[in-house]
Protein backbone atom coordinates (compact mmCIF):
# COMPACT_ATOMS: atom_id res chain seq x y z
CA UNK A 1 0.00 0.00 0.00
CA UNK A 2 3.11 2.61 1.14
CA UNK A 3 4.70 1.41 -2.42
CA UNK A 4 1.17 2.89 -4.13
CA UNK A 5 1.08 5.83 -1.99
CA UNK A 6 4.47 6.68 -3.17
CA UNK A 7 3.89 6.32 -6.87
CA UNK A 8 1.38 8.88 -6.68
CA UNK A 9 2.56 11.69 -4.65
CA UNK A 10 5.85 10.58 -7.22
CA UNK A 11 4.22 13.14 -9.51
CA UNK A 12 3.15 15.35 -7.12
CA UNK A 13 5.99 16.23 -5.08
CA UNK A 14 9.78 14.59 -6.03
CA UNK A 15 8.84 14.82 -10.18
CA UNK A 16 6.42 17.14 -10.51
CA UNK A 17 6.27 17.40 -13.93
CA UNK A 18 6.41 21.17 -14.48
CA UNK A 19 8.65 22.36 -11.86
CA UNK A 20 10.82 19.48 -11.32
CA UNK A 21 10.61 17.59 -14.57
CA UNK A 22 10.50 20.52 -16.64
CA UNK A 23 8.02 19.02 -19.05
CA UNK A 24 5.57 21.09 -21.21
CA UNK A 25 6.10 24.35 -20.50
CA UNK A 26 4.29 25.61 -23.69
CA UNK A 27 0.58 24.70 -22.29
CA UNK A 28 1.61 26.42 -18.74
CA UNK A 29 2.94 28.90 -19.98
CA UNK A 30 -0.42 29.77 -22.28
CA UNK A 31 -2.73 28.13 -20.43
CA UNK A 32 -2.35 29.88 -16.54
CA UNK A 33 -4.08 33.00 -18.09
CA UNK A 34 -7.47 32.47 -16.09
CA UNK A 35 -7.96 29.87 -12.94
CA UNK A 36 -10.98 28.10 -14.86
CA UNK A 37 -8.77 27.87 -17.74
CA UNK A 38 -6.21 26.24 -15.84
CA UNK A 39 -8.37 24.33 -13.70
CA UNK A 40 -10.01 22.73 -17.37
CA UNK A 41 -6.51 22.67 -18.89
CA UNK A 42 -5.36 20.29 -15.26
CA UNK A 43 -8.55 18.21 -15.42
CA UNK A 44 -7.87 17.42 -19.23
CA UNK A 45 -4.95 16.65 -19.01
CA UNK A 46 -5.12 14.78 -16.11
CA UNK A 47 -7.89 12.38 -17.66
CA UNK A 48 -5.34 12.01 -21.19
CA UNK A 49 -2.61 10.96 -18.79
CA UNK A 50 -4.47 8.53 -16.88
CA UNK A 51 -6.31 6.87 -19.80
CA UNK A 52 -3.20 6.66 -22.02
CA UNK A 53 -1.24 5.49 -19.10
CA UNK A 54 -3.46 2.67 -18.69
CA UNK A 55 -3.88 1.84 -22.21
CA UNK A 56 0.04 1.76 -22.90
CA UNK A 57 0.59 -0.47 -19.72
CA UNK A 58 -2.17 -2.81 -21.14
CA UNK A 59 -0.72 -3.24 -24.40
CA UNK A 60 3.68 -2.77 -23.24
CA UNK A 61 4.01 -6.29 -24.21
CA UNK A 62 2.20 -6.65 -27.66
CA UNK A 63 3.66 -3.25 -28.83
CA UNK A 64 6.68 -4.24 -30.80
CA UNK A 65 9.64 -2.16 -29.52
CA UNK A 66 10.67 -0.07 -32.84
CA UNK A 67 7.33 1.42 -33.62
CA UNK A 68 6.67 2.25 -30.17
CA UNK A 69 6.51 6.03 -30.40
CA UNK A 70 3.95 5.83 -33.27
CA UNK A 71 1.68 3.53 -31.61
CA UNK A 72 2.07 6.01 -28.18
CA UNK A 73 1.40 8.98 -30.02
CA UNK A 74 -1.43 7.01 -31.86
CA UNK A 75 -3.14 6.01 -28.40
CA UNK A 76 -2.58 9.43 -26.76
CA UNK A 77 -3.89 10.95 -29.96
CA UNK A 78 -7.62 9.16 -29.65
CA UNK A 79 -8.03 10.30 -26.14
CA UNK A 80 -6.78 13.97 -26.72
CA UNK A 81 -9.57 13.68 -29.33
CA UNK A 82 -12.46 11.73 -27.37
CA UNK A 83 -11.44 15.56 -24.95
CA UNK A 84 -11.67 17.68 -27.80
CA UNK A 85 -14.94 16.23 -28.78
CA UNK A 86 -16.38 16.43 -25.05
CA UNK A 87 -15.08 20.10 -24.61
CA UNK A 88 -16.90 21.18 -27.47
CA UNK A 89 -20.44 19.89 -27.31
CA UNK A 90 -20.04 20.85 -23.53
CA UNK A 91 -17.77 23.73 -22.48
CA UNK A 92 -17.50 25.91 -25.28
CA UNK A 93 -16.23 28.76 -23.26
CA UNK A 94 -13.64 26.66 -21.82
CA UNK A 95 -13.12 25.00 -25.75
CA UNK A 96 -12.53 28.79 -26.73
CA UNK A 97 -9.92 29.74 -23.48
CA UNK A 98 -7.67 26.85 -24.12
CA UNK A 99 -7.92 27.08 -28.21
CA UNK A 100 -5.52 25.03 -30.02
CA UNK A 101 -3.81 23.34 -26.90
CA UNK A 102 -6.31 21.38 -26.30
CA UNK A 103 -5.18 19.50 -29.42
CA UNK A 104 -1.50 19.94 -28.79
CA UNK A 105 -1.94 17.93 -25.33
CA UNK A 106 -0.88 15.67 -28.18
CA UNK A 107 2.35 16.32 -28.46
CA UNK A 108 3.01 17.70 -24.83
CA UNK A 109 6.17 15.82 -22.99
CA UNK A 110 4.39 14.84 -20.26
CA UNK A 111 2.19 12.27 -21.52
CA UNK A 112 4.37 10.84 -24.40
CA UNK A 113 7.14 11.10 -21.48
CA UNK A 114 5.09 9.11 -19.10
CA UNK A 115 4.18 6.67 -21.47
CA UNK A 116 7.65 5.94 -22.64
CA UNK A 117 9.36 6.01 -19.28
CA UNK A 118 6.93 4.47 -16.68
CA UNK A 119 3.50 2.54 -18.27
CA UNK A 120 5.69 0.88 -20.85
CA UNK A 121 7.43 -0.46 -17.88
CA UNK A 122 5.42 -0.86 -15.01
CA UNK A 123 1.44 -2.55 -14.36
CA UNK A 124 -2.08 -1.49 -15.28
CA UNK A 125 -2.23 0.00 -11.46
CA UNK A 126 0.57 1.63 -11.07
CA UNK A 127 0.49 3.40 -14.03
CA UNK A 128 -2.90 4.37 -13.72
CA UNK A 129 -1.79 5.62 -10.22
CA UNK A 130 1.53 7.33 -11.69
CA UNK A 131 -0.65 9.12 -14.20
CA UNK A 132 -3.22 10.36 -11.96
CA UNK A 133 -0.04 12.14 -9.52
CA UNK A 134 1.57 13.46 -12.40
CA UNK A 135 -1.91 14.77 -13.80
CA UNK A 136 -2.52 16.32 -10.48
CA UNK A 137 0.85 17.85 -10.18
CA UNK A 138 0.57 19.60 -13.40
CA UNK A 139 -3.22 20.83 -12.71
CA UNK A 140 -1.24 22.05 -8.80
CA UNK A 141 1.32 24.08 -10.41
CA UNK A 142 -0.71 25.31 -13.59
CA UNK A 143 -3.54 26.64 -10.77
CA UNK A 144 -0.99 28.59 -8.58
CA UNK A 145 0.69 30.52 -11.79
CA UNK A 146 -2.77 30.91 -12.91
CA UNK A 147 -3.90 32.16 -9.61
CA UNK A 148 -1.38 34.96 -9.55
CA UNK A 149 -1.55 35.70 -13.24
CA UNK A 150 -5.38 36.16 -13.02
CA UNK A 151 -4.85 38.01 -9.55
CA UNK A 152 -2.70 40.58 -10.47
CA UNK A 153 -2.69 40.58 -14.05
CA UNK A 154 -6.71 40.75 -14.67
CA UNK A 155 -7.52 42.09 -10.86
CA UNK A 156 -10.14 38.55 -10.50
CA UNK A 157 -10.10 35.22 -9.24
CA UNK A 158 -12.80 32.77 -10.91
CA UNK A 159 -14.42 35.98 -12.60
CA UNK A 160 -15.05 38.13 -8.94
CA UNK A 161 -12.47 40.97 -8.80
CA UNK A 162 -10.63 41.48 -6.28
CA UNK A 163 -8.72 44.05 -7.06
CA UNK A 164 -10.38 47.18 -7.62
CA UNK A 165 -10.91 48.10 -11.91
CA UNK A 166 -7.77 50.26 -13.15
CA UNK A 167 -5.20 48.83 -10.57
CA UNK A 168 -4.22 45.59 -12.35
CA UNK A 169 -0.78 45.06 -14.02
CA UNK A 170 -1.74 43.90 -17.73
CA UNK A 171 1.36 42.46 -18.86
CA UNK A 172 1.33 39.64 -16.18
CA UNK A 173 -1.64 37.98 -18.43
CA UNK A 174 -0.09 38.76 -21.25
CA UNK A 175 2.69 36.65 -23.15
CA UNK A 176 5.97 38.46 -20.77
CA UNK A 177 4.31 38.04 -18.05
CA UNK A 178 3.71 33.99 -18.60
CA UNK A 179 7.82 33.79 -18.89
CA UNK A 180 8.12 36.03 -16.00
CA UNK A 181 6.08 33.78 -13.47
CA UNK A 182 7.14 30.70 -14.99
CA UNK A 183 10.65 32.16 -14.09
CA UNK A 184 9.46 33.29 -10.63
CA UNK A 185 8.27 30.08 -10.25
CA UNK A 186 11.40 28.14 -10.53
CA UNK A 187 13.29 30.46 -9.09
CA UNK A 188 11.19 30.14 -5.84
CA UNK A 189 11.09 26.16 -5.74
CA UNK A 190 14.79 26.71 -5.99
CA UNK A 191 15.10 28.89 -2.90
CA UNK A 192 12.97 26.90 -0.97
CA UNK A 193 15.15 24.19 -1.59
CA UNK A 194 17.94 25.44 -1.20
CA UNK A 195 16.90 27.00 2.68
CA UNK A 196 16.34 23.38 2.99
CA UNK A 197 19.67 22.29 1.57
CA UNK A 198 18.89 20.51 -1.11
CA UNK A 199 19.97 21.74 -4.64
CA UNK A 200 18.28 21.36 -7.81
CA UNK A 201 19.59 22.68 -11.39
CA UNK A 202 16.76 23.46 -13.13
CA UNK A 203 17.48 22.55 -17.14
CA UNK A 204 14.66 22.29 -20.00
CA UNK A 205 13.47 18.95 -20.20
CA UNK A 206 14.21 17.00 -22.65
CA UNK A 207 16.17 19.20 -23.89
CA UNK A 208 13.98 21.36 -25.59
CA UNK A 209 12.40 18.47 -27.97
CA UNK A 210 8.81 18.53 -26.90
CA UNK A 211 9.59 16.06 -30.01
CA UNK A 212 12.43 13.79 -29.56
CA UNK A 213 11.22 14.11 -26.20
CA UNK A 214 10.36 10.04 -25.53
CA UNK A 215 14.20 9.56 -26.99
CA UNK A 216 16.06 12.24 -24.87
CA UNK A 217 13.76 11.31 -21.71
CA UNK A 218 15.92 8.65 -21.77
CA UNK A 219 18.61 10.23 -20.29
CA UNK A 220 16.65 11.67 -17.55
CA UNK A 221 15.60 8.41 -16.09
CA UNK A 222 19.59 8.03 -15.19
CA UNK A 223 19.83 11.21 -14.11
CA UNK A 224 17.02 10.72 -11.80
CA UNK A 225 18.28 8.38 -9.03
CA UNK A 226 21.64 10.57 -9.36
CA UNK A 227 19.61 13.82 -8.39
CA UNK A 228 17.63 11.60 -5.85
CA UNK A 229 20.74 10.29 -4.11
CA UNK A 230 22.43 14.31 -3.62
CA UNK A 231 19.02 14.76 -2.01
CA UNK A 232 19.23 12.52 0.37
CA UNK A 233 22.71 12.89 0.92
CA UNK A 234 22.27 16.53 1.58
CA UNK B 1 -9.30 42.18 -48.95
CA UNK B 2 -7.26 41.11 -52.52
CA UNK B 3 -5.42 38.09 -52.17
CA UNK B 4 -1.89 39.81 -52.38
CA UNK B 5 -2.79 41.89 -49.10
CA UNK B 6 -4.01 39.08 -47.63
CA UNK B 7 -0.53 36.97 -47.82
CA UNK B 8 1.26 39.94 -46.90
CA UNK B 9 -0.81 40.34 -43.69
CA UNK B 10 -0.18 36.59 -43.00
CA UNK B 11 3.33 37.00 -43.53
CA UNK B 12 3.90 40.37 -40.84
CA UNK B 13 1.95 38.92 -38.14
CA UNK B 14 3.11 35.24 -38.61
CA UNK B 15 6.34 36.89 -38.04
CA UNK B 16 6.13 39.89 -35.62
CA UNK B 17 2.41 40.51 -34.50
CA UNK B 18 1.63 36.78 -33.76
CA UNK B 19 5.14 35.53 -33.52
CA UNK B 20 4.67 31.58 -32.60
CA UNK B 21 7.31 31.26 -30.01
CA UNK B 22 7.15 35.12 -28.27
CA UNK B 23 3.73 36.01 -28.20
CA UNK B 24 1.74 32.35 -28.57
CA UNK B 25 3.84 30.54 -26.84
CA UNK B 26 4.34 27.47 -29.48
CA UNK B 27 7.19 25.69 -29.23
CA UNK B 28 8.65 26.80 -26.60
CA UNK B 29 10.80 23.87 -25.44
CA UNK B 30 13.09 24.12 -28.93
CA UNK B 31 12.95 27.64 -28.10
CA UNK B 32 14.57 27.43 -24.67
CA UNK B 33 16.61 24.42 -25.29
CA UNK B 34 18.28 24.92 -28.28
CA UNK B 35 18.98 28.74 -27.92
CA UNK B 36 22.20 27.96 -26.20
CA UNK B 37 24.80 27.96 -30.05
CA UNK B 38 23.97 30.00 -33.05
CA UNK B 39 24.79 27.20 -35.30
CA UNK B 40 22.18 24.78 -33.22
CA UNK B 41 19.86 27.85 -34.03
CA UNK B 42 20.39 28.37 -37.51
CA UNK B 43 19.73 24.95 -38.29
CA UNK B 44 16.91 24.66 -35.78
CA UNK B 45 15.14 27.42 -37.53
CA UNK B 46 16.19 25.59 -41.07
CA UNK B 47 14.52 22.38 -40.20
CA UNK B 48 11.41 24.02 -38.70
CA UNK B 49 10.82 26.42 -41.42
CA UNK B 50 11.51 23.07 -43.84
CA UNK B 51 8.87 21.09 -42.42
CA UNK B 52 6.51 23.65 -41.62
CA UNK B 53 6.32 24.83 -44.97
CA UNK B 54 6.05 21.00 -45.84
CA UNK B 55 3.23 20.32 -43.32
CA UNK B 56 0.93 22.76 -44.42
CA UNK B 57 1.19 21.86 -48.03
CA UNK B 58 0.36 18.17 -47.32
CA UNK B 59 -1.72 18.69 -44.50
CA UNK B 60 -4.15 21.21 -46.61
CA UNK B 61 -3.96 18.96 -48.90
CA UNK B 62 -5.28 15.37 -47.00
CA UNK B 63 -7.57 17.47 -45.36
CA UNK B 64 -9.24 18.60 -48.52
CA UNK B 65 -9.12 15.54 -50.60
CA UNK B 66 -9.40 12.67 -48.01
CA UNK B 67 -10.88 13.88 -45.02
CA UNK B 68 -13.79 16.21 -46.07
CA UNK B 69 -14.80 14.16 -49.17
CA UNK B 70 -14.63 10.65 -46.56
CA UNK B 71 -16.32 12.78 -43.67
CA UNK B 72 -13.29 12.32 -40.71
CA UNK B 73 -13.10 16.17 -40.27
CA UNK B 74 -13.47 15.13 -36.54
CA UNK B 75 -10.08 13.26 -36.68
CA UNK B 76 -7.73 16.10 -37.51
CA UNK B 77 -5.42 16.17 -34.42
CA UNK B 78 -5.04 12.06 -34.96
CA UNK B 79 -4.27 12.41 -38.51
CA UNK B 80 -2.14 15.37 -38.79
CA UNK B 81 0.27 14.26 -36.03
CA UNK B 82 0.62 11.01 -38.21
CA UNK B 83 0.84 12.85 -41.47
CA UNK B 84 3.79 14.87 -39.88
CA UNK B 85 5.58 12.24 -38.59
CA UNK B 86 5.59 10.25 -41.81
CA UNK B 87 6.87 12.95 -43.43
CA UNK B 88 9.79 13.76 -41.37
CA UNK B 89 10.87 10.29 -41.36
CA UNK B 90 10.27 10.50 -45.41
CA UNK B 91 12.16 13.95 -45.94
CA UNK B 92 15.01 12.72 -43.80
CA UNK B 93 14.91 9.42 -45.98
CA UNK B 94 15.19 11.71 -49.14
CA UNK B 95 17.74 14.44 -47.98
CA UNK B 96 19.78 11.57 -46.44
CA UNK B 97 19.70 9.71 -50.05
CA UNK B 98 19.63 12.55 -53.02
CA UNK B 99 20.68 16.02 -50.92
CA UNK B 100 23.77 15.26 -48.15
CA UNK B 101 24.74 19.02 -47.44
CA UNK B 102 21.37 19.78 -46.49
CA UNK B 103 21.00 16.51 -44.13
CA UNK B 104 24.36 17.37 -43.27
CA UNK B 105 23.20 20.74 -41.90
CA UNK B 106 19.84 19.81 -40.63
CA UNK B 107 19.71 16.11 -40.31
CA UNK B 108 19.96 15.87 -36.60
CA UNK B 109 17.20 18.61 -36.05
CA UNK B 110 14.70 16.72 -38.33
CA UNK B 111 13.79 13.97 -35.71
CA UNK B 112 13.57 16.30 -33.15
CA UNK B 113 10.51 17.89 -34.46
CA UNK B 114 8.13 15.17 -35.46
CA UNK B 115 6.31 16.18 -32.36
CA UNK B 116 6.78 19.36 -32.06
CA UNK B 117 3.81 21.64 -30.83
CA UNK B 118 4.51 24.42 -33.15
CA UNK B 119 4.17 22.29 -36.12
CA UNK B 120 1.11 20.61 -35.60
CA UNK B 121 -0.29 24.18 -34.46
CA UNK B 122 0.44 25.51 -37.59
CA UNK B 123 -1.56 22.83 -39.73
CA UNK B 124 -4.47 23.02 -37.17
CA UNK B 125 -4.72 26.69 -37.11
CA UNK B 126 -4.66 26.42 -41.09
CA UNK B 127 -7.78 24.46 -40.79
CA UNK B 128 -9.62 26.61 -38.55
CA UNK B 129 -8.82 29.87 -40.37
CA UNK B 130 -10.02 28.05 -43.16
CA UNK B 131 -6.97 29.06 -45.66
CA UNK B 132 -6.69 28.53 -49.14
CA UNK B 133 -3.74 26.27 -50.40
CA UNK B 134 -1.40 29.25 -51.16
CA UNK B 135 -2.35 30.81 -47.95
CA UNK B 136 -2.10 27.96 -45.90
CA UNK B 137 1.74 27.14 -47.39
CA UNK B 138 2.48 30.92 -46.62
CA UNK B 139 1.52 30.72 -43.35
CA UNK B 140 3.19 27.93 -42.63
CA UNK B 141 6.73 29.47 -44.31
CA UNK B 142 6.42 32.75 -42.25
CA UNK B 143 5.65 30.76 -39.38
CA UNK B 144 8.50 29.06 -39.79
CA UNK B 145 10.58 32.19 -40.46
CA UNK B 146 9.00 34.25 -37.30
CA UNK B 147 10.29 31.16 -35.25
CA UNK B 148 14.01 31.56 -36.59
CA UNK B 149 13.51 35.12 -35.77
CA UNK B 150 12.70 34.24 -32.38
CA UNK B 151 14.86 31.65 -31.82
CA UNK B 152 17.62 33.67 -33.40
CA UNK B 153 17.59 36.60 -31.29
CA UNK B 154 17.05 34.97 -28.29
CA UNK B 155 20.13 33.34 -28.84
CA UNK B 156 22.18 36.51 -28.87
CA UNK B 157 20.20 37.53 -26.01
CA UNK B 158 21.44 34.26 -23.86
CA UNK B 159 25.10 35.39 -25.01
CA UNK B 160 25.17 38.33 -23.03
CA UNK B 161 23.28 35.96 -19.83
CA UNK B 162 26.14 33.79 -20.01
CA UNK B 163 28.44 37.21 -18.77
CA UNK B 164 25.47 38.18 -16.53
CA UNK B 165 25.53 37.25 -12.75
CA UNK B 166 22.13 36.52 -11.31
CA UNK B 167 20.64 36.19 -7.66
CA UNK B 168 21.23 32.74 -7.03
CA UNK B 169 18.07 31.05 -7.37
CA UNK B 170 17.20 32.36 -10.87
CA UNK B 171 20.65 30.77 -12.18
CA UNK B 172 20.38 28.69 -15.27
CA UNK B 173 16.83 28.37 -16.76
CA UNK B 174 14.26 31.27 -14.56
CA UNK B 175 16.63 33.87 -15.78
CA UNK B 176 16.41 32.81 -19.01
CA UNK B 177 13.03 32.67 -18.82
CA UNK B 178 12.99 36.17 -17.71
CA UNK B 179 15.06 37.12 -20.54
CA UNK B 180 12.70 35.51 -22.58
CA UNK B 181 9.97 37.49 -20.81
CA UNK B 182 11.80 40.69 -22.00
CA UNK B 183 12.31 39.73 -25.69
CA UNK B 184 8.84 38.77 -26.33
CA UNK B 185 7.99 42.34 -24.49
CA UNK B 186 9.93 43.63 -27.34
CA UNK B 187 7.54 41.92 -29.50
CA UNK B 188 4.39 43.52 -28.41
CA UNK B 189 5.07 47.06 -29.71
CA UNK B 190 4.55 45.52 -33.41
CA UNK B 191 0.68 44.94 -31.95
CA UNK B 192 -1.87 47.34 -33.93
CA UNK B 193 0.68 47.46 -36.73
CA UNK B 194 -1.07 45.02 -38.91
CA UNK B 195 -4.57 46.50 -38.86
CA UNK B 196 -3.43 49.86 -39.47
CA UNK B 197 -1.07 48.83 -42.53
CA UNK B 198 -3.68 46.35 -44.30
CA UNK B 199 -6.25 47.44 -42.54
Amino acid sequence: MKEKWKILTNGIFKENPVLILLLGCCSVLAVSVTVSGALGMGIALTFVLVCSNVVISLLRKLIPDKVRIPCYIVVIATFVTLVQMVVEAFLPELNKALGVFLALIVVYCIVLGRAEMFASKHGVVDSFLDGLGMGIGYTIVILGIALVRELIGNGTILDQRIIPEGYQIGIISQTPGGFMMFGFAIALLVFCLGKKGKKFDPRIGCDGACAGCARSCENRIQEAPKANAEEVKA
Amino acid sequence: MSEVSKLLLITFSMIFTENYVLVQFLGICPFLGVSKEFDSCLGMSGAVIFVMTLASAVTWLVYTFLMVPLGLEYMSTIIFILVIAALVQFVEIVLKKFIRPLYESLGVYLPLITTNCAVLAVTLLNIEEHYNFIESVVDGLTAGIGFGLALILFCGVRKALERAKPPKPFEGLPITLVAAALTSMTFMGFVGIADRLFG
